[in-house]
């Protein structure tokens, strides 16, 4: 065991199976030499060499059109998008090729491809950078779509993207990068897509969230627990699919139940959440299911992300309103 | 500004020409190394293609067809480039590029059921080394780029070709995977078939560039312009762009000056709203069959037999693999559902069940 922050974790997974397997490619813009503008890859490039890590040009959907290819010819390609707002150049490569491959070749063809990007609010970045654009993806099919919470779940994750058969997002939150650091395991791991953890166990009200709105939503169940109020935290950590036999156990066992995402209220996937807890458990519900979402607007100027970004106050609040219906 | 330089510019990219449209040589210099044996062959194929084309357009009228975009008038450009690749080299293929798929050894079968929309079309036999056509255009430029890189770190010899038409030249997709292979310097070779119109628009309205090729110029990569209607042209284009792949000198960029006798797709495009009757004739006297089979008439390879003969086989062909595809068994949503994932998600799995309880199958 060894303390690292997610970044670190970040790196460790992927250096962890790029020794295991020959075939896993790491390319983007600066990810090389540079080490990747976070420092994601930092030493990767010096030790595997320029035939495993490399540079790119600056055009994203050129760099998912060379992964399909790269699947093709048998390689895992690890694809990164500098930042998550960028991911409209990409669209198509992502979204309409290697998640369609599979199918669109009955089955004969696949892309094992992972695509790292960072995205999220707090660290005041320029435009267009930390924009919430999951719920994007959480619309389309053949692709699965992960967003750890902390350092563990980043490495145990990412291993399970890489090995993942068929394309999988893992979305990097650019607050929890370096906020803290926790005990990870120096050995490779692997934490099954698809599947949420329970953060914080509790019987009053179930908290479901995502990225960096699940460490608001601890510190907001440590107060709430100060007033006798015993909340239990999701940590969804693949967003697509969702895991909803744990949210429907949860759900039945508290009967109240808060949806809480950085993305703005028509953004995200909250809505996606509620729809399937009214499918599933609508009557063992004693409240509407509330959320804590972004407001409807674009992302704010940076000088605005305080007021804008939900927060462990809002969570608060939205539980009490919830539980007092 | 700069009219010279432009003019300049356009010289560089002079139309590669070997066969006039009577089917004389006029290019002895450039004639590719090809055996008769090989150019009967090539003649062959085009004859063989232009018939499944009429057929196709009369059993897409049936409804016995789905989606289909006509190839008639492209078939040197089609087919004399195909026919320049190895067994082993990649094919990735616009929605057009259907014959190119069959000829590099796809059964024809299964682009028929492509063409009516069944997912066992899109099942390429593991030794035929194609993609699915592709909708997006320009799409397969990147990834044809991506294939090639992969050869190239495979130490392959082999090399992926790309084929779109004029219209694909205005995409970043196109611009995307050039650059990207010009800088990897892949084994790649991407065949724009230059028609002249991309569904109602005239090139003329895709670009102020005089030619196509010239746009390998941006990506620091080698561009060649051919006559697409003359088949030993775009041969010679073509063997000589795989030659400088699998020798490490990087991807090049053919222009094929070409045109399509039909409408662009047969979901009821019409193309005399775009095109003159003046100028559909004088392409009509471009014909590649015309040229090229006067060219072999004249060498003793090619006779009114030949011909006769290579048509009923079409024929035949076409009606026996119209019978296979109509065999495909109906398709199911669990069928698709099974698709999507090597290990069905819980979703999937759920969704699986309730299918499976209340199959919807129409036949």
């Amino acid at each position: 065991m060894t303390q690292m922050t997610m970044i670190q974790a970040i790196t460790d997974a992927m250096r962890t199976e790029m020794k295991r397997d020959d075939n896993i490619l790491l390319f983007g813009e600066d990810v090389a030499k540079n080490g990747g503008v976070f420092r994601a890859t930092e030493g990767l490039f010096d030790e595997f060499g320029e035939d495993r890590v490399f540079d790119t040009p600056l055009a994203e959907s050129g760099i998912g059109g060379l992964a399909l290819g790269l699947s093709i010819q048998d390689y895992r390609p690890v694809m990164e998008i500098q930042f998550f707002g960028f991911v409209f150049e990409a669209m198509d490569s992502v979204v309409s090729q290697l998640a369609r491959l599979r199918y669109r070749s009955g089955g004969t063809l696949h892309a094992p491809v992972t695509i790292r990007s960072p995205f999220g609010g707090g660290v005041k970045t320029p435009e267009l950078h930390a924009d919430n654009l999951e719920g994007l993806f959480y619309e389309c099919p053949g692709l699965k779509v992960v967003i750890p919470s902390n350092p563990y779940d980043a490495k145990g994750l990412l291993i399970s993207a890489i090995r993942d058969n068929d394309p999988v997002l893992f979305l990097e939150h650019m607050k929890l990068y370096r906020s803290f650091r926790e005990e990870v395991p120096e050995e490779a791991y692997s934490i099954e897509l698809g599947k949420a953890r329970i953060a914080k166990e509790g019987n009053d009200i179930s908290i479901i969230t995502y990225g960096a709105m699940v460490r608001a939503s601890l510190k907001a169940a440590g107060e709430l627990k100060k007033e006798n109020i015993d909340a239990e935290v999701i940590d969804l950590r693949t967003i697509s699919p969702l895991d909803v036999e744990t949210l429907t156990s949860s759900i039945r066992k508290t009967g109240y139940a808060v949806v809480v995402q950085e993305a703005q209220k028509q953004a995200g996937i909250a809505s996606h959440v509620i729809a399937e807890i009214n499918d599933r458990s609508l009557l063992y519900l004693e409240a509407p299911v509330g959320r804590v979402t972004a407001p409807d607007t674009v992302f704010p100027f940076a000088g605005a992300e305080d007021v804008w970004l939900p927060n462990e106050r809002d969570i608060i609040d939205k539980v009490k309103a919830t539980l007092s219906f | 500004m700069h009219a010279r330089n432009l003019e300049q510019r356009a010289e560089n990219f002079p139309t590669l020409q070997i066969l006039d449209e009577q089917g004389h040589l006029i290019n002895e210099a450039a004639m590719p190394d090809i055996s008769d044996a090989e150019m009967k062959e090539l003649m062959r194929r085009m004859v063989y293609t232009r018939v499944w084309d009429q057929r196709a357009l009369s059993l897409n009228r049936q409804g016995r067809l789905g989606f289909y975009a006509p190839v008639a008038g492209q078939e040197a450009s089609m087919l004399a480039s195909e026919f320049a690749m190895a067994k082993e080299d990649w094919l990735l293929p616009s929605y057009r590029d259907i014959p190119q798929m069959v000829w590099h050894g796809l059964p024809l079968y299964k682009a028929f059921l492509y063409s009516r929309g069944h997912y066992q079309g899109g099942q390429i036999p593991a030794d035929v080394h194609t993609l699915t056509p592709q909708i997006i255009i320009a799409a397969q430029c990147t990834q044809t780029t991506g294939i090639a890189l992969g050869l190239k770190k495979r130490g392959r010899k082999n090399v992926a070709f790309s084929y779109f038409g004029d219209g694909a030249t205005s995409q970043g997709d196109f611009y995307e995977g050039l650059n990207f292979a010009g800088v990897y310097r892949v084994p790649a070779v991407f065949i724009c078939q230059n028609n002249r119109f991309a569904i109602s628009v005239p090139v003329e309205k895709q670009t102020a560039a005089s030619t196509l090729a010239q746009k390998a110029v941006a990506a620091g990569i080698k561009g060649i312009q051919t006559d697409g209607m003359d088949p030993l042209a775009v041969y010679a284009a073509v063997k000589e762009a795989r030659e400088r792949a699998v020798s490490g000198l990087g991807p090049t960029l053919i222009e094929n000056l070409t045109y399509r006798y039909g409408p662009h797709t047969m979901a009821g495009d019409d193309p005399t709203r775009y095109r003159t009757k003046e100028m559909t004739t004088e392409w009509e006297k471009k014909d590649p069959l015309v040229r090229f089979r006067h060219f072999l008439e004249k060498l003793g390879l090619w006779s009114g037999e030949d011909e006769e003969r290579t048509m009923a086989e079409a024929k035949e062909d076409v009606a026996a693999a119209l019978k296979k595809a109509d065999q495909a068994p109906a398709q199911k949503v669990t069928d698709l559902l099974k698709l999507m994932f090597e290990t069905p998600t819980q979703n999937i799995e759920e969704q699986l069940r309730e299918y499976g309880g209340r199959e919807r199958n129409l036949k």
